[in-house]
């Protein structure tokens, strides 16, 4: 753009120069120097001033078009990466989570059953670990390595064949009828909710940090478009009523053309950004925290559940630091604590009837867990150990069955909340669709249209 | 409450020919300005003054000469005997996880092993059905409480008799002789409670006994997490349970096991590799069934049962219950350690 004439670039450097490398900075200035002086010599006539005014509009109009095209761009990009890739991994974060809780529950359920351990339980414990190493790879592969998350994976990778071992040594000793089993699987769960709920914790944080990041960009309103868009109609404007002072004509086609490109694109922009907003934020308001807090309410549902079973494996092994109760059975109680609270908050985030009914069958599964559980200890602590057994993994009017009631609850819940979230954030990446690119064009259309309309005027001056 | 007092200080005065220390001096004017105070309450019946002096009186020591000397046998009722006999059910807390001594068996689903067979002897004796009990599960530090709180009548679970525990709770006579040795794997350069533990990572249940006695003398042997006793605590050399030890040492995270030797020859009865070492254990320590303090009926009914528990040579219902569970993993004990009653 700034070449100046060809032939006048070799004649440029002055004769103090080095020759070879012709400096731009000379090149600049000696263009500079000639468009200045061009122009103080147009300024001075009318067809001149037009030609300058001319320039500065389409250039204006340019511009808008330009930083329409990349801020929107950038937004989409965000909100792409909402719904493409930041909730995926979010959501599989949490996958994550809740497959290594479940399958700490799960092995614990298995082991209270008996040498013989049911065979659907034990597959539902296989394909935990399964997905958790699934998800685990995939995590890996669209993590950058430098990050925190990818350091919770890499810690994540390595402990989980340490916990199945662990698993394994445990049900190898408790077919044999030996105690040692249930030593093994303690210190197992030991690991899980030491070392591997935390750091799968950590990576969901961090996941769920990154997509809320990622919607916030898209969200954010987009100032230098707005503006650059007001300036470019102001001038429009501002020519036309100049042209109208001088000429006395009402309508000059082209810049009228260039007014309607222009407020078009502005009003696309306001409109489509506004709906886009809306979109994303509900996503996060109605979608992204009731999955947020439904995803730890079934994360502690777990913890609590495997807590009951290990009281039963330890069998009063395992005490608080003060000695006065059952390690176990305390953190079960803290567990099913935080997931009342929890529940009552998804009850008030969830918007519709189809989001509150799962939330209130999991709450209603909950109320008679506890209830079931208290009774269930109270056979235990009267000695009844076969009794208790029954009332927690029985098939029927067994905690057992309240926990499933409201782990099934709480996935319907999930996967509503995840469609609200996932309808709502496409809409929103949808109403940006095309904006970037319809900016452009219609920027360059406008251009063009200002060039024509003031050329039409020009021509009246020859 | 009064006779146990009483005991306690003519017990105190039978052994002190040979002492002549200062401080022992002192102790025996507590305790004879105490005795006749003593006596008052027993007169008035105070129970609980009579208790509070009773653990007040400095009377460790002496009792310490004899702690597993007990209430003579004795076949007759009392309130507590006639609690039980109402009830229909013995209530007995026993541990679960011992394997060999107390331990469900997950196959069977009924509890087994040595302490669970003298349960079943004493309900049988009390309430003519060895099956007439109510066994609960009772985690180790919780087995003085169970008792005060009347939440069992008699804990039979390997409990040590000694000089602190006779203040909280009556004591039958010993029904097992036990001691604090080295578990190690058989292949181990480890072979007992010595100089061979050096550099050696031991590891050993929180608060118990064995941790006590490295804590005293270790031979150089790393014993402590490093956030013992914090929320941080890696449970990797003292663990909540004997048996975690066992679990850490499979694995390697440890080179050995201290614990009673009893306990330890239930871990050796799960892991073919590992064996105790050294020739005999270290301490000596005698088991004995616990009930109430004051609850003399019972104590002394548990004594009678233990009496016709150990006659009868190797055909004793004792040795037949010790070749039942323990001779595989503490071979070599030609009988019952022989009671010791209290002269009065």
């Amino acid at each position: 753009m700034t070449y100046p004439p060809s032939g006048t670039a070799p004649r440029e450097p002055g004769p103090g120069r080095p020759s070879a490398p012709v400096t731009v900075p000379a090149q600049r200035r000696g263009v500079g120097a000639e468009a200045a002086a061009r122009l103080r010599a147009a300024a001075t006539t009318e067809p001149g001033r037009l030609q300058i005014y001319g320039a500065v509009l389409a250039l204006l109009v340019v511009v808008f078009g330009a930083v329409t095209y990349l801020e929107i761009a950038a937004r989409a990009s965000s909100a792409d990466d909402v719904v493409t890739r930041s909730q995926p991994l979010s959501a599989d974060a949490a996958s994550i989570y809740r497959s290594l809780a479940d399958a700490d529950t799960m092995a614990a359920s298995g082991f209270l059953a008996g040498a013989q351990e049911p065979s659907e339980v034990l597959a539902r414990y296989d394909a935990d670990i399964e997905e958790a190493s699934r998800l685990l790879v995939d995590a890996a592969a669209s993590t950058d390595p430098a990050t925190a998350s990818h350091k919770e994976i890499t810690t994540l990778s390595r402990l989980l064949p340490v916990y199945t071992g662990l698993v394994e040594r445990a049900r190898a000793n408790n077919r044999q009828g030996l105690p040692l089993g249930g030593a093994y699987l303690r210190y197992a769960n030991q690991k899980m909710t030491g070392e591997l709920l935390p750091a799968a914790e950590r990576l969901y944080t961090a996941e769920t940090g990154r997509l809320a990041t990622d919607s916030a960009d898209a969200r954010r309103f987009p100032f230098l478009s707005l503006g650059a868009g007001i300036v470019a109609l102001g001038a429009l404007v501002w020519m036309q009523r100049r042209n109208y002072r001088r000429t006395n004509r009402v309508f000059n086609h082209g810049l009228l053309a260039a007014t309607a490109a222009a407020t078009v694109v502005l009003l696309w922009l306001a409109v489509g950004h506004t709906v886009a907003r809306a979109e994303l934020r509900g996503a996060m308001a109605h979608g992204q925290e009731s999955l947020d807090v439904l995803n730890k309410a079934r994360i502690n549902s777990l913890k609590a559940r495997a807590n009951e079973n290990l009281t039963l494996v330890a069998r009063g092994a395992v005490l608080t630091p003060d000695g006065t109760r059952d390690q176990y059975e305390t953190d079960y109680g803290t567990g099913m604590k935080e997931l009342g609270a929890q529940l009552e908050e998804a009850r008030e985030l969830a918007d519709d009837a189809r989001g509150s009914k799962p939330v209130k069958d999991a709450i209603d599964g909950v109320s008679t867990w506890q209830d079931r559980h208290r009774k269930a200890r109270t056979t235990d602590d009267r000695g009844d150990y076969d009794s208790a057994l029954q009332q927690v993994i029985g098939p029927e009017g067994s905690t057992g069955e309240s926990f499933e009631r409201v782990d099934d609850a709480l996935e319907r819940a999930l996967a509503h909340e995840q469609d609200e979230f996932d309808t709502a954030a496409q809409d929103g990446r949808g109403a940006l669709g095309g904006l970037p690119f319809g900016a452009a064009a219609l920027a360059v259309l406008g251009a063009v249209a200002v060039i024509v309309g003031v050329n039409r005027r020009l021509s009246e001056y020859r | 409450m009064t006779r146990a007092k009483g005991r306690g200080t003519r017990g105190g005065l039978r052994g002190w020919g040979g002492v002549t220390g200062m401080a022992v001096a002192c102790a025996v004017t507590a305790s004879l300005t105490l005795l006749p105070l003593a006596h008052g309450d027993g007169t008035f019946g105070g129970q609980s003054a009579g208790h509070s002096s009773a653990s007040t009186v400095p009377t460790v020591a002496e009792e310490c000469e004899d702690p597993e000397a007990s209430l003579p046998a004795r076949d007759a009722d009392g309130p507590n005997i006639e609690k039980i006999r109402k009830r229909g059910k013995l209530i007995a807390g026993v541990d679960q996880n011992s394997f060999q001594w107390g331990y469900r068996n997950p196959e069977s689903r009924t509890l087994e092993g040595f302490d669970i067979d003298l349960v079943h002897a004493i309900a049988e004796d009390i309430l003519g059905d060895r099956d007439a009990v109510i066994f609960r599960a009772i985690p180790t530090n919780q087995r003085i409480a169970a008792l005060e709180n009347d939440k069992v009548d008699v804990v039979v679970r390997t409990m040590t008799i000694n000089c602190r525990r006779i203040g909280q709770v009556a004591f039958s006579t010993a029904y097992f002789q036990a001691g604090q040795q080295v578990l190690a794997p058989k292949a181990s350069t480890i072979d007992g409670y010595n100089e061979s533990l050096k550099g050696k990572r031991v590891c050993t249940a929180e608060g118990s006994t064995a941790y006590d006695a490295l804590k005293e003398k270790s031979f150089g042997a790393v014993y402590e997490d490093e956030h013992d006793g914090t929320g941080q605590d890696e449970d990797l050399l003292t663990v909540p349970n004997q048996l975690d030890c066992l679990v850490r040492l499979q694995l390697g995270e440890v080179d050995a096991i201290v614990t009673d030797n009893a306990l330890a020859a239930g871990q050796a009865a799960q892991d073919p590799a590992v064996e105790l070492k050294g020739d005999k254990p270290f301490t000596t320590e005698y088991y004995g069934v616990a009930a109430k303090l004051g609850a003399d009926d019972l104590v002394a009914r548990v004594n009678h049962v233990l009496e016709d528990y150990r006659r009868g040579g190797a055909d004793s219902p004792w040795m037949t219950s010790y070749r039942t569970w323990l001779a595989t993993g503490l071979p070599g004990i030609p009988g019952p350690p022989a009671p010791r009653y209290r002269s009065n």
